[in-house]
């Protein structure tokens, strides 16, 4: 059996009571109980009672959901997102840059979000929309972030473009794309050997300016 | 990185008795710091314990201040008009950590934690008196430029690399443990993290069967007037070669109370107390900052490639309070 990982942080209002280490948790798992309580009764009651702590170990199979489609990998509870997308998925256009969150190469959004997927597990995001740089195209058309970078020449070798699309979208819809400084600050998680900045930072204002 | 199984808690004593379980097991909240660190081999662990469900969530104004769930990210915390308003230089603080993909990753408690950059740390090739007690130091006359001035010990030079940890020690914040048997303390953050000592390897307060469940932060005049600068090799996205944490309460030109914290010279987040009463009662002056600042290096240890941090912290401090008394 596999958590549902669904509604985490972002969904949670903020509004709990204080030190409610006890109160929502008891509800939450409460709930889960009495939901276990009518499954068929040959469930022992240890084992509903250890239904919450299922452990994931070896390989085992996990369901993501990318670009608004879900996709089975059996794969092991230490195998990193980006890795699942590269690897698992053949959704290759994720970059591995540094692997350890300093180079923004493997951005990809999780519910909307712009994070490093080198530094999060494929287990911890199962139930969560993850987009890539394959989901943003309609078709054939472009996304204006992809036809930015290509009429502002957003790239050279174009090894950190993936990311650098999937943060400049982010940092537009976050509204931090209203001045060419705001942008410089809010596009420093991405880097270009290339340096190829000064056109990245026109082709996200462009589209901020269109938005 | 070594494999592990992973097994997500619905409530903080399950957690906490899979911890008691498995002595070696993480807990795992955005991961940032600890995937890092894993896959480095700097750390391994048999299990991850995902706190992600855990309740320990909200940004909430409470009778005497400021409460921030445990499981908040710093992107939240950073953009939330409460924090932004009334406590600026936490705000300030988090915006200027990391990268906004690791913002939206990062939970607070999570980096309240956040282990060292020293390079000696990060290489298992080296000894390290954290990473492997009684190995020794190479720090202490090798590459020792981003390393602390203050704090430090013949067994460990490393910095505390935060921000946050910085304006929070400022501003008195009280961080919430809870142990496995459901009982909370409060902790002031000036005793959360401990001096290295002869035991660099021991960093927090924190026990094994703990977890944290927020920080809190009193209301204050000093906090409404509160500002963050961190000096950095680049412009952006780079830990801070010295950063400083200031908030004052000033009528009439004269200082009433004065908060102070420097970050990247410490071996923990460092508060000025003695500098701080040295601004109390006087005139808002640059003079009067320029001796401040320089009572919050006294002591100071600087190694071989780490002597410019002494003047770097005493400009960095006057700047802070500078540009606070022109906001």
């Amino acid at each position: 059996m596999n958590l549902d990982t669904k509604g985490d942080a972002a969904g949670t209002p903020h509004n709990s009571a204080p030190e409610d280490g006890t109160r929502r948790s008891f509800i939450k798992q409460a709930g889960g109980i009495l939901g276990l309580a009518l499954a068929p009764p040959l469930i022992s009651q240890a084992e509903r009672l250890t239904a919450f702590s299922k452990t994931v170990e070896g390989v085992s199979t996990m369901t993501l959901k990318v670009n608004g489609t879900a996709r089975t990998i059996q794969a092991e509870p230490r195998v990193s997102l980006l890795d699942a997308l590269r690897e698992y998925l053949d959704l290759t256009g994720t970059k591995k840059g540094c692997d350890h969150g300093q180079c923004g190469a493997c951005t990809v959004l999780v519910e909307g979000r712009r994070i490093n997927s080198c530094l999060t597990l494929a287990v911890m995001n199962q139930g969560k929309e993850i987009t890539t740089i394959e989901g943003l195209a309609k078709g054939e058309e472009l996304h204006p972030m992809q036809q930015a970078f290509l009429k502002h020449d957003g790239l050279q070798c174009g090894y950190c473009t993936p990311g650098q699309i999937l943060s400049g979208v982010a940092c537009v819809q976050e509204g931090h794309a209203t001045t060419d400084d705001q942008v410089r600050e809010w596009m420093s998680g991405n880097l270009c050997r290339c340096g190829a900045y000064p056109n990245i930072v026109a082709a996200v204002r462009e589209v901020a300016g269109k938005a | 990185m070594n494999n592990f199984s992973y097994t997500p808690a619905a409530t903080a004593k399950e957690a906490l008795g899979l911890r008691k379980d498995t002595k070696e097991a993480a807990f795992i909240a955005g991961g940032t710091t600890l995937l890092d660190l894993m896959k480095a081999n700097v750390e391994a662990h048999p299990q991850l314990i995902d706190i992600n469900q855990l309740p320990f969530k909200g940004i909430q104004e409470t009778a005497d201040g400021l409460r921030i769930g445990a499981l908040e990210r710093m992107s939240d915390v950073g953009e939330n008009a409460l924090v932004m308003q009334q406590y600026p230089v936490i705000a300030e603080a988090l915006l200027l950590s990391a990268s906004p993909q690791l913002r939206n990753m990062a939970s607070i408690g999570g980096n309240l934690l956040q282990r060292t950059r020293c390079g000696y740390f990060r290489d298992p090739a080296f000894p390290c008196n954290k990473r492997n007690p009684g190995s020794g130091c190479p720090a202490q006359v090798g590459d020792n430029r981003n390393l602390a001035i203050l704090g430090t010990s013949e067994a460990c030079i490393a910095t505390n690399p935060g921000d946050l940890a910085v304006a929070l020690v400022a501003l008195d914040a009280v961080v919430v443990l809870e142990n496995a048997k459901g009982k909370q303390r409060r902790v002031p953050l000036l005793d959360f993290h401990l001096l290295p000592g002869t035991t660099p390897q021991r960093e927090t307060i924190l026990e094994p069967d703990e977890l944290i469940v927020a920080v809190t932060v009193p209301a204050a005049a000093h906090a409404r007037k509160s500002h963050y600068v961190k000096v950095r090799d680049r412009a952006s996205y780079a830990f801070a070669l010295v950063s400083a944490a200031v908030g004052l309460e000033v009528q009439g030109g004269q200082i009433r109370s004065a908060r102070l914290a420097l970050g990247g010279v410490g071996t923990k987040p460092w508060r000025a107390l003695e500098a701080e009463k040295m601004l109390v009662g006087r005139a808002a002056t640059e003079e009067t900052f320029r001796t401040a600042a320089a009572a919050a290096v006294r002591g100071a240890q600087p190694r071989e490639h780490n002597r410019f941090k002494v003047e770097m912290a005493q400009k960095t401090l006057v700047q802070a309070l500078q540009e606070l008394m022109a906001s």
